[in-house]
């Protein structure tokens, strides 16, 4: 709609920024939560992400933008387009922007899942299924402001596609299937309310926003957000060459990926931390790894080593510990606190 | 709940000035205007809108709004005639470039202020609804009517952040409200020259610091100061932002939000330190030009806010008790769930619009499209009707409702049995509200100690929120049973009020010994308790009291029997297993109600 404040332009919340980027290095990681205060830029730096991000190849005329390098993950119309014999590189392509999909609150369900083409077939009478918002978000990352305030039965209905990535349609006499593998990212104001657990366990990393309290740095956020304000087109032009930069690395990275080593020392560590924070399941480890190797990946290491793991593990592990109301100490705390035990200070 | 602060006052010259200045860059300030409904909130909206040009929309928002309105949808009047779909904007988009009102903006829900808000951000409306996706641009200026009573009722916190001004027109007269205003060729003239203004540095710094000085952590309220004061800068004919503009800012966006009275003392021995924290002052002090501000502009700035921070407020202030002008907590949209045709919709079933279920149009007309051209040329019908709905087409509301249980703790916070019981009960409200997430109930906290009961943690889902107020709950000093129940019984019409069923549980050993006045004396005490224990029961309120005395004492089963109340002894009980005995009983209140 209207011009997007820079990614690279965001004071401060290093944190923030670097776990949306690691999302965006290795979607397997698993999408991203920010909590925090109000006013802290949470929703505009999810929106300066996908300017960021560089583009994709998908089929041409495929509503899910299917990649035709990947066979597997095909749709069904993609999958049938292809000639026999033949791999997905037969389908016609080109760039496409990765989609990042708004979820806006007041959102219908079937405007979510998808359903009947009423255009169609109020005009035509034909019955035909218009893919909703999970199937545009595919390959790419669906965005939930005020996650928290997401009703119950499309919460549901995200969990569900999420943990298959894939989204099925049963309605109105439609039967439709289709891929959604995306990344989820959820901001939200704790005292809105909690997140449900499932929820909550569906996020790979979770980062805490604070109002920064020193002068300067908010000198500075208020003084880019008013220049931004007042020229956006001048604003964005000036910062457009560190985006550019930013988004070079972000492509190294990807590529540099899958040649990161993880050394079994690396993994024992992982498992360690887990184990002494008594993290549930063996997702919180698996984010772990996944999510340092990115970073690895992304400062141009060879292999995952302490340094990775500690920037980390605040965000892969602080949502997932178990709650314990009669500890006063915030779960980011005793993260840091277990860090800081394994690898001594 | 005489915790609460008055809400700032403002005089109408201020007030009179916001209108102005919102009418120079509404989209970048807001208002939230605090004042019951009557010709002096008639007269300042009068001021805005006689000013207006001509053809700007004004769009009222009523309280309970439908999405359907709010953002828009598909119109079905424009559909069936038509027979295609036809989508309608909706009131956000349609104050596109004019004035949005909110009405009552106290009692709209969170979820509608998150609504309003994103929009608000995006300055456009994203639309996925009834089958459709559309996008259409909405920037509009905001003015909140916020009529809240007391200053608990207050309009949805994220939504207030974001409007820069917040007028209080209570306590002004209407014979008061007479103050120059510019024409409308002035705010023509200085709609063109807004954007023009420069703003230095030194101003920007000027707002930040009086900002934190204050206590304001959100970043919003800074920078919608250097937006008034680069209006002010233009209302005033200047193209530059100096310090009168800036002390502007502070008086009207800085000093209404002020939670904390700004270090004193800095304004005295002047000149040397700007007037933030002093750690702050030194920590940054070297820290390159920005940071910098010649202190001049820094004390007119800070002083302005000072200036501006009511005497009522001072005196709290000057306490050392935090103000807390918003309480955080959203509006109220409890009467919306109190019918049981009402409730969350969840869906839609097939079904006739009969014994009163909603029909929904479009998931009706969803159904019977298909069939439009089968039915048409089998039934050979020569119908005048474009589509042909058929009682199998019905799609009626599927609600989900459930009446969410606010539980309010009451707790004995007094001398002796105070320290380890209070840790408990802290420990059993944090338990409880840690699974309240999937039951949607609230929790409540009030303790009595010393002279009076306050309301600790009025009801709350947030975790968050209950462990800020819980950290510091001080305990020791006589029992003012009486008060406790009292508060509770209040809270619990509160409660019911907002469509919810409260449920008390009380932790004491019974043994009152301070009177509703504050004053002490056993037998006087306890008689009071008793019968504010008979008024709870009147009150109908579900009660399980909770014996927390080493040996079960008869004050506290004779209070349960006067009080109609579930009576446990729990002598040794730790925060587990208190919460556990609260939720069966309470579970079991829950079904008996």
């Amino acid at each position: 709609m209207s011009l997007q404040f820079p990614f690279s332009a965001i004071v401060g919340q290093d944190e923030m920024k670097l776990a949306l980027l690691i999302a965006a290095t290795d979607a397997s990681v698993g999408g991203v939560l920010v909590f925090g205060d109000r006013g802290t830029g949470k929703s505009t730096a999810v929106r300066a992400l996908a300017a960021l991000l560089p583009k994709m190849r998908a089929v041409v005329g495929c509503a899910y933008g299917c990649d035709p390098t990947a066979i597997d993950t095909l749709c069904d119309q993609c999958r049938s387009a292809c000639r026999p014999g033949k791999r997905g590189e037969s389908l016609e392509s080109r760039l496409v922007p990765v989609p990042v999909v708004d979820l806006p609150l007041g959102a219908t369900e079937d405007r979510v899942v998808g359903a009947l083409d009423i255009e169609r077939a109020l005009a035509r009478g034909e019955k035909a299924f218009e893919p909703g918002l999970l199937a545009r978000a595919h390959r790419g990352f669906l965005y939930i402001d005020e996650v928290n305030l997401l009703e119950d039965h499309l919460v549901d209905v995200l969990l569900d596609v999420a943990a298959s990535g894939e989204n099925v349609v049963e309605r109105e006499g439609l039967s439709v299937r289709h891929p959604a593998r995306f990344v989820l990212v959820g901001s939200g104001n704790p005292e809105e309310g909690e997140l449900r657990p499932q929820l909550l366990d569906r996020f790979g990393l979770s980062v805490e926003v604070k109002t920064p309290e020193d002068l300067p740095t908010r000198i500075e956020v208020v003084r880019r957000r008013d220049d931004f304000d007042r020229g956006p087109q001048a604003f964005a032009a000036k910062w457009s060459r560190k985006d550019a930069a930013l988004r070079r690395k972000l492509v190294e990275a990807r590529d540099r990926l899958s040649d990161v080593r993880v050394p079994d020392a690396a993994l024992t560590r992982a498992a360690t931390l887990c184990l002494s924070l008594g993290t549930d399941g063996l997702r919180g480890e698996l984010t772990l790894v996944r999510a340092a190797r990115a970073l690895a990946a992304f400062d141009g290491d060879a292999q995952v080593d302490d340094s990775h793991l500690r920037r980390v593990a605040a965000p892969a592990l602080r949502h997932r510990l178990r709650r314990n109301p009669l500890d006063d100490a915030g779960s980011t705390i005793r993260v840091e606190r277990a860090v800081a035990e394994l690898f001594g200070s | 709940m005489s915790e609460f602060a008055p809400v700032a006052e403002s005089t109408w010259l201020d007030a009179s000035l916001a209108a102005a200045l919102f009418l120079v860059d509404p989209i970048g300030t807001g208002v939230a205007l605090r004042a019951a409904a009557g010709p002096v909130r008639d007269q300042w909206l009068s001021l805005v809108r006689d000013s207006i040009p001509a053809a700007t929309p004004w769009r009222r928002l009523p309280i309970h709004v439908t999405d359907a309105r709010l953002l828009g949808g598909l119109d079905l009047t424009a559909t069936l005639n038509s027979g295609k779909p036809v989508v309608e904007a909706g009131v956000l988009a349609e104050a596109d470039a004019g004035v949005l009102l909110i009405a009552m903006a106290e009692r709209v829900s969170s979820s509608t202020a998150a609504r309003i808000t994103a929009v608000m951000d995006a300055g456009g409306v994203v639309r996925e609804r009834d089958g459709f996706a559309s996008r259409s641009a909405a920037r509009f200026g905001v003015i909140a009517l916020d009529e809240g009573a007391d200053a608990d009722e207050c309009p949805p916190e994220g939504l207030v952040d974001r409007l820069a001004f917040h007028v209080n027109l209570e306590g002004i007269a209407l014979r008061d409200a007479i103050a120059d205003f510019p024409d409308a060729a002035d705010f023509a003239k200085a709609r063109e020259q807004v954007a023009f203004v420069e703003v230095p540095d030194t101003a920007v710094a000027a707002l930040c610091a009086a900002a934190l000085a204050l206590g304001i952590s959100s970043l919003r309220a800074s920078v919608q100061a250097v937006r008034v004061a680069r209006a002010n800068a233009a209302l005033e004919g200047r193209t530059i932002v100096g310090d009168a503009d800036a002390a502007v800012a502070a008086r009207l966006v800085l000093a209404p939000r002020a939670t904390r009275w700004p270090p004193q003392d800095q304004a005295e021995d002047e000149a040397s330190n700007t007037p933030e924290d002093p750690g702050d002052a030194e920590a940054h002090g070297d820290d390159g030009d920005s940071a910098k501000a010649p202190d001049s502009s820094d004390e007119i700035v800070l002083d302005a806010a000072r200036a501006a921070i009511p005497p009522g407020i001072l005196a709290q202030l000057l306490n050392g008790g935090r103000l807390r002008v918003r309480t955080g907590k959203s509006g109220k949209s409890g009467a919306l769930q109190r019918s049981a045709r009402r409730g969350r919709a969840v869906g839609v079933r097939s079904g006739t619009p009969r014994s009163g279920a909603t029909l929904h149009i479009v998931e009706t007309l969803r159904a019977a499209a298909p069939w439009q051209r089968l039915r048409r040329s089998v039934g050979g019908s020569a119908s005048a009707a474009r589509i042909e709905v058929r009682a199998e087409d019905f799609r009626v509301m599927r609600h989900k409702h459930r009446t969410e249980t606010t539980t309010i703790f009451v707790v004995d916070a007094s001398g002796s049995s105070a320290l380890n019981r209070l840790a408990e009960a802290k420990g059993a409200v944090e338990l409880l509200l840690a699974d309240c997430y999937a039951r949607r109930d609230r929790v409540a906290l009030i303790a009595f100690r010393g002279a009076t009961a306050e309301l600790l943690l009025p009801p709350t889902r947030s975790l968050v929120r209950a462990k800020r107020r819980l950290a510091g709950l001080p305990g020791g000093g006589g029992t003012p049973l009486a008060c406790g129940i009292d508060a509770a019984v209040e809270l619990a019409a509160t409660v019911r009020r907002g469509g919810r069923t409260p449920i008390a549980v009380l932790l004491t050993d019974g043994k009152a010994n301070v009177g509703r006045d504050g004053i002490g004396g056993r037998a006087r005490a306890e008689e009071q308790a008793f019968a504010a224990a008979r008024s709870a029961r009147e009150s109908n309120l579900a009660t399980l009291l909770v014996d927390t005395s080493p040996q079960p004492q008869p004050q506290a089963v004779r209070l349960a029997a006067e009080m109609g109340a579930n009576y446990l002894a729990l002598p040794y009980a730790d925060a587990g297993s208190l919460s556990r005995a609260v939720r069966d009983r309470t579970a079991d209140l829950r079904r008996v109600q």
